[in-house]
């Protein structure tokens, strides 16, 4: 497989959220507008790559029974970085992003790249593996992020499209599950065709 | 009173699942049939609570004595993977009865968001232990409710005539959404 491929498989073909459905509770949980959808999938991003180009390096030195426990302690040491450099420069989407910072450990997407991808290749094809996955997952994230934002509150990344009464609905957690389910629909019928 | 209000809080009012997006990824994968929910729902309650308590007692007896909150991830994320092979080989030893029921699901908990969610949640809401442990109880018995209500819907989703691009994951995630907007009928009950 090509780089180029390999580093575009992420977006629509393998998306891990639309087609491998893979860390749903920070795609709906922070997605109530698109900048909190960027903001949390690019730091997602950051936490994938770096974190896929430790473990390609050190692969061949962990011994194969420890594996899991020592790629937790890799993602979750890059995760404190993202959480204490969020808290520094960008306290407004901190809060806004909350719990779900730290959750980004038991995100499926950054185990599951680690297992399945770096833990068997190269450190330059699991860079551009994370970049791939990590920009994808964004992607997705401030796909869903806008659709909401704009339903609920006709506006996307806080520019006002137009006045009048909104369907706030979206923006609070019912509308989270309902976009979702009908963007995946979409995506699904897409790929098909 | 305040504990009642803890239970009520966060079975209903704030669940943990419908309203706050943890456990999503056990909540949408097994909830096929109501039997494993429930078998789902009590690994979680076992595993949350003690999770809880124990990333409570660290917290507050090692992490923060010597200045190290900055590590509560890298810790509490260990500690409940420590915790959950733990439980498994000791259930296996001591109730093989138990560890039949449970035994599948127990690791799949680690990677639960709402384990590490609720701890964490714990420490920000500056809870005392007792009301830390109830509030992960009653988070746990909150995520199995919702977990059952929806496997009982799914099972009768499987039945009926659903449009083709909208069959599976995209039928249920509109029918969790209905759901969420019942749940969403709670909203004031308890400040």
């Amino acid at each position: 497989m090509s780089q180029i491929q390999n580093f575009t498989k992420g977006f629509i073909k393998e998306n891990p959220v639309f087609v491998l459905l893979l860390g749903m509770c920070p795609t709906l949980g922070t997605t109530s507008s698109a900048l909190n959808g960027l903001g949390m999938g690019l730091a997602t991003t950051f936490v994938l790559v770096m974190s896929n180009m430790v473990i390609s390096m050190i692969k061949d030195f962990i011994p194969d029974k420890v594996r899991i426990p020592s790629f937790i302690v890799i993602i979750a040491s890059f995760v404190t970085v993202v959480q204490l450099t969020m808290q520094a420069y960008t306290p407004a989407l901190y809060e806004s992003l909350g719990l779900f910072i730290p959750l980004i450990v038991v995100n499926c997407i950054v185990l599951g790249r680690a297992e399945a991808f770096a833990s068997k290749n190269t450190i330059w094809s699991s860079v551009i593996d994370g970049l791939g996955m990590g920009l994808g997952f964004a992607f997705a994230l401030t796909l869903l992020g806008a659709a909401r934002e704009l339903l609920g509150s006709s506006a996307v990344f806080g520019i006002d499209l137009a006045k009048g009464d909104l369907m706030l609905v979206f923006i609070l957690a019912p509308g989270g599950f309902i976009v979702l389910g009908y963007l995946i629909a979409i995506i699904n019928k897409l790929n098909k065709a | 009173m305040e504990y009642f209000v803890i239970i009520v809080g966060s079975i209903f009012v704030s669940n943990i699942v419908l309203t706050q997006f943890l456990g999503v990824c056990p909540f949408l994968g097994v909830s096929n049939k109501i039997s494993t929910s429930v078998g789902m729902g009590g690994a979680v309650l076992f595993v949350l609570t003690l999770a809880t308590m124990v990333t409570w007692i660290i917290q507050y007896y090692v992490l923060t004595p010597f200045g190290l909150d900055f590590m509560q991830t890298i810790v509490f994320i260990l500690v409940i993977a420590a915790l959950v092979q733990m439980v498994e080989i000791i259930l296996k030893k001591v109730s093989p009865s138990l560890y039949q029921a449970l035994g599948v699901f127990l690791p799949l908990i680690t990677t639960n968001c709402a384990v590490l969610g609720v701890a964490i949640l714990t420490i920000q809401k500056h809870y005392d232990l007792l009301e830390g442990v109830t509030f992960a109880a009653s988070n746990a018995i909150g995520f199995t409710l919702a977990l059952v209500i929806f496997a009982g819907i799914r099972e009768h989703l499987d039945l009926m005539e659903v449009p083709k691009g909208m069959r599976g994951i995209p039928v249920a995630l509109v029918t969790a959404g209905i759901l969420a907007l019942a749940f969403m009928g709670f909203t004031g009950m308890v400040k």
